[in-house]
C-alpha cells in the first residue's frame, strides 16, 4: 500500500542509459519472456494449421509453403463420424459436472457453516481436501477398483452395477459422481469464505425474529453467497468444452470409450494419432473459440439478470 | 413455546449433520483404506474378496514384487528427480520474474506483465505444443521435457509479485543506497522475507510434477515416471476377480495387488507433504486475494 502511494509513475522516457540502469532487471526478465514467446505463443501461432493441409511431411515446410485449405480442416472434423457422439458427451460431462459440482459443494460448505462441533468440523474439512491432491492415475486406479465388475462396490452391496462397463450416458454420471467425490471439499473452500463474509448482524437479527437454521439459511446464506456462485458459474460455462483429456483417458475403457470421448481427446486423436494436424488443431482452435463466446454470453446474461433482480 | 420447538428442533439439525459429516468421512477414506489392505494382502485370499478394511493374510509380497521383479526403481526415481528439480528451477525462476514484474520503476513492467497474464487466458492447444516441443524442439523422451515447458505458472508469479508488493519498500531503499545492484537486493533481501509464499509455490509445483502423467503419455513414453508405470499397470491388466483363476496361479502375482501396491507408493508422498499443503495453502489463496 506505501509503496503504491510513493510510486507516482512518471512516465519514463525509452533511452539507453535508462536500459543500462536497468540491465540486472532485463537480465532476470527476459529469458524468461523468451521462455514464454516459445512455449505459450508459437503454439498459438501454430493456429494457423487449422487453415492448412498439415501432416507430418509437410510440417517442415514454412507456414507459406503449405496447402491453404481455407475451412476444410472444420468442415472436415465437423463431418467425422465420431463428432456428434464426441460433441454430445463434452457437453453432457461438462454441464452434469457443472451442476453436480456446484451445488454438492455448496451444500458442503453450508454443512461446514452450519455444524457446532468445531474438531469434528476441522477434522471433516481437512479429509475432504484429500482425493483433491492425489492424481488422476492414482484416482482411477481406486476408481475402477470400487467400480469395475466384481469390484469393491460391487462385493460390498452383492449386485452388479456395472458402473463401468455400460456404453450409455451413464458413463458421464460415473465421471461426474467420481469427480465430486475428488474435488468436493476443495471446491467448497471459496463457497465457504463467502459464507465467512455474511454480516453475522443479519443472522442476530433473524434469530430475534424466530427464524430457525434452516429458514436462515435459505434466507440469507444462500443470497449472500449468490455473487460468488454466479462468478464461478460464468467462469465454468467459458470452459464448457474443454473437458480434460486426461481424466477422461485414465477412466474409460474399451467398452465405455464411445461415451467417455470428449472433444480435447477426440483433437489428440486426429491430430497426432491419424497424423492430421490440421483437423486436429482445427478441433482445438473450435473448443477456444465457443468457450470465449460462451463465456461472452452468459456474461451478458448474468448482467441483464442481476440488474433486473437487484433493483 | 414457539422459540424453544425452533431450538430443539435446530439441535437436531446437528446431529443431523454430524451422522452426515460421519457417513462423508468414511467415503472419502474407505477406497483409500481398501486400497492399502489390498497391498498388503495375499493376493490369492484378495481373489476371493476384494472388500477389507485390515489386511487378512498380512504380507509384503506385493512390493517385494514391485521394487524387485517390476523395477519400479527407475521410475521412482524419475518421478522424485522431476519433482525436486522442477519445483526448485519453478521456485528460483518465479521468484525472479515476479521481482521483476513487481518493480513499477521497470521500463518493460508493463509489456512484460500483459505478456505473461494473456497466456492465462488463450493457449495454443494440445496439438501445436506437442508439435512445438516433438518435431520443432525435439524434445520427445528428453527428460527436459518434464521440466522446461512447465517452468513458470503465470498464477504462481502473481501470488509472489502481490507477496513482493506488500512488502515495506524501505528495506530494498536502504540496500540500494548501500550500492546492492538489483540482482543483490533479489538475493539477500526480497528472497529470504519471501519464504512463506515461496513455499506455498515449492509445494504446489512439485505436487503437480508428483502428480503429472499427461507429459510422460505425450512426450517421454520412454521416460517412465511412477504415476505413467500405474496407468500402463491399469491398461495392460484387465482385473477379472476369477476364483478359478486364483487357483491356477498359484504363486503368481495377482495385477490388482500389484497396482494396489503402486497405488500406494504414488500416493504416500502426498501424505506426507499433506500437512504442510494444508498449512500453506490456505495462506497461499489469502495472499493471492489481497491484490486481485
Amino acid at each position: 500500500m506505501i509503496a503504491k502511494k510513493k510510486e507516482k509513475t512518471t512516465k519514463q522516457k525509452f533511452s539507453w542509459q535508462l536500459v543500462y540502469k536497468q540491465r540486472y532487471l532485463l537480465l532476470m526478465s527476459v529469458p524468461f519472456v523468451v521462455w514464454l514467446i516459445v512455449f505459450k505463443y508459437v503454439p498459438l501461432w501454430g493456429w494457423t494449421m487449422a487453415f492448412q493441409d498439415v501432416r507430418p511431411k509437410t510440417f517442415a515446410l514454412s507456414v507459406w509453403e503449405r496447402e491453404f485449405v481455407g475451412l476444410g480442416n472444420f468442415t472436415k472434423a465437423f463431418t467425422d463420424r465420431l463428432f456428434k457422439q464426441t460433441m454430445l458427451n463434452t457437453i453432457g460431462t461438462s454441464m452434469l459436472g457443472i451442476l453436480l459440482g456446484t451445488v454438492m459443494a455448496i451444500v458442503f460448505a453450508l454443512m461446514l457453516n452450519e455444524i457446532r462441533f468445531v474438531k469434528f468440523k476441522k477434522a471433516t474439512q481437512t479429509i475432504s481436501y484429500l482425493p483433491h491432491f492425489v492424481s488422476w492415475v492414482v484416482i482411477a486406479s481406486i476408481a475402477k477398483m470400487v467400480l469395475n465388475d466384481g469390484g469393491m462396490l460391487d462385493t460390498l452391496l452383492n449386485t452388479k452395477l456395472k458402473l463401468m462397463s455400460t456404453n450409455s450416458p451413464l458413463f458421464w454420471v460415473v465421471v461426474c459422481m467420481i469427480n465430486v467425490w475428488k474435488e468436493m471439499g476443495w471446491d467448497a473452500i471459496v463457497y465457504l469464505s463467502a459464507m465467512a463474509g455474511i454480516d453475522q448482524g443479519l443472522y442476530e437479527a433473524a434469530k430475534v425474529d424466530g427464524a430457525g437454521r434452516l429458514k436462515r439459511i435459505w434466507h440469507i446464506t444462500l443470497p449472500g453467497i449468490k455473487p460468488t456462485v454466479i462468478v464461478l458459474l460464468i467462469m465454468s460455462v467459458g470452459s464448457t468444452l474443454n473437458v480434460a483429456m486426461e481424466r477422461q483417458m485414465l477412466l474409460s475403457n474399451g467398452i465405455v470409450q464411445d461415451h467417455a470421448m470428449v472433444l480435447s481427446w477426440f483433437s489428440y486423436l486426429r491430430g497426432i494419432g491419424n497424423n492430421n494436424y490440421g483437423v486436429g488443431t482445427a478441433i482445438g482452435m473450435f473448443q477456444s473459440l465457443v468457450g470465449i463466446v460462451l463465456l461472452l454470453i452468459v456474461n451478458k446474461i448474468a448482467g441483464i439478470f442481476g440488474e433486473s433482480k437487484l433493483i | 413455546m414457539k422459540g424453544s420447538r425452533v431450538k430443539s428442533r435446530d439441535d437436531i439439525l446437528d446431529w443431523i449433520l454430524l451422522v452426515v459429516f460421519v457417513f462423508l468421512i468414511i467415503i472419502t477414506l474407505y477406497p483409500f483404506l481398501n486400497v492399502l489392505a489390498i497391498s498388503f494382502n495375499d493376493p490369492i485370499d484378495t481373489m476371493r474378496n476384494i472388500n477389507m478394511v485390515i489386511p487378512r493374510q498380512f504380507t509384503t509380497s506385493n512390493y517385494v514384487y514391485i521394487f524387485k521383479e517390476n523395477n519400479l526403481i527407475a521410475p521412482l526415481l524419475l518421478s522424485v528427480l522431476r519433482t525436486v528439480l522442477g519445483a526448485g528451477l519453478g521456485v528460483i525462476c518465479t521468484a525472479m520474474l515476479a521481482y521483476v514484474l513487481s518493480r513499477k520503476d521497470f521500463y518493460f513492467n508493463k509489456v512484460f506483465t500483459l505478456l505473461f497474464v494473456v497466456t492465462m487466458y488463450v493457449s495454443g492447444g494440445l496439438i501445436p505444443e506437442y508439435l512445438l516441443l516433438m518435431r520443432t524442439l525435439g524434445l520427445g523422451n528428453n527428460f527436459l521435457v518434464y521440466i522446461i515447458p512447465g517452468l513458470i505458472w503465470v498464477y504462481n508469479v502473481i501470488l509472489v509479485r502481490s507477496f513482493i508488493e506488500g512488502l515495506p519498500i524501505a528495506l530494498q531503499e536502504a540496500a540500494r543506497v548501500d550500492g546492492a545492484n538489483d540482482f543483490i537486493i533479489w538475493g539477500r533481501i526480497i528472497l529470504p522475507l519471501c519464504k512463506p509464499v515461496l513455499a506455498t509455490v515449492g509445494l504446489f509445483v512439485a505436487v503437480g510434477q508428483w502428480n503429472a502423467f499427461m507429459d510422460t503419455y505425450l512426450y517421454a513414453k520412454e521416460l517412465p515416471t511412477l504415476q505413467y508405470v500405474l496407468y500402463q499397470i491399469m491398461e495392460t491388466a484387465t482385473i477379472k476377480v476369477d476364483p478359478h483363476a486364483a487357483e491356477q496361479m498359484k504363486n503368481a502375482v495377482s495385477p490388482l495387488s500389484v497396482r494396489m501396491a503402486i497405488t500406494i507408493v504414488a500416493t504416500v508422498p502426498i501424505l506426507l507433504v499433506y500437512p504442510f499443503l494444508q498449512k500453506y495453502f490456505v495462506g497461499g489463496m489469502t495472499v493471492g486475494a489481497v491484490k486481485d
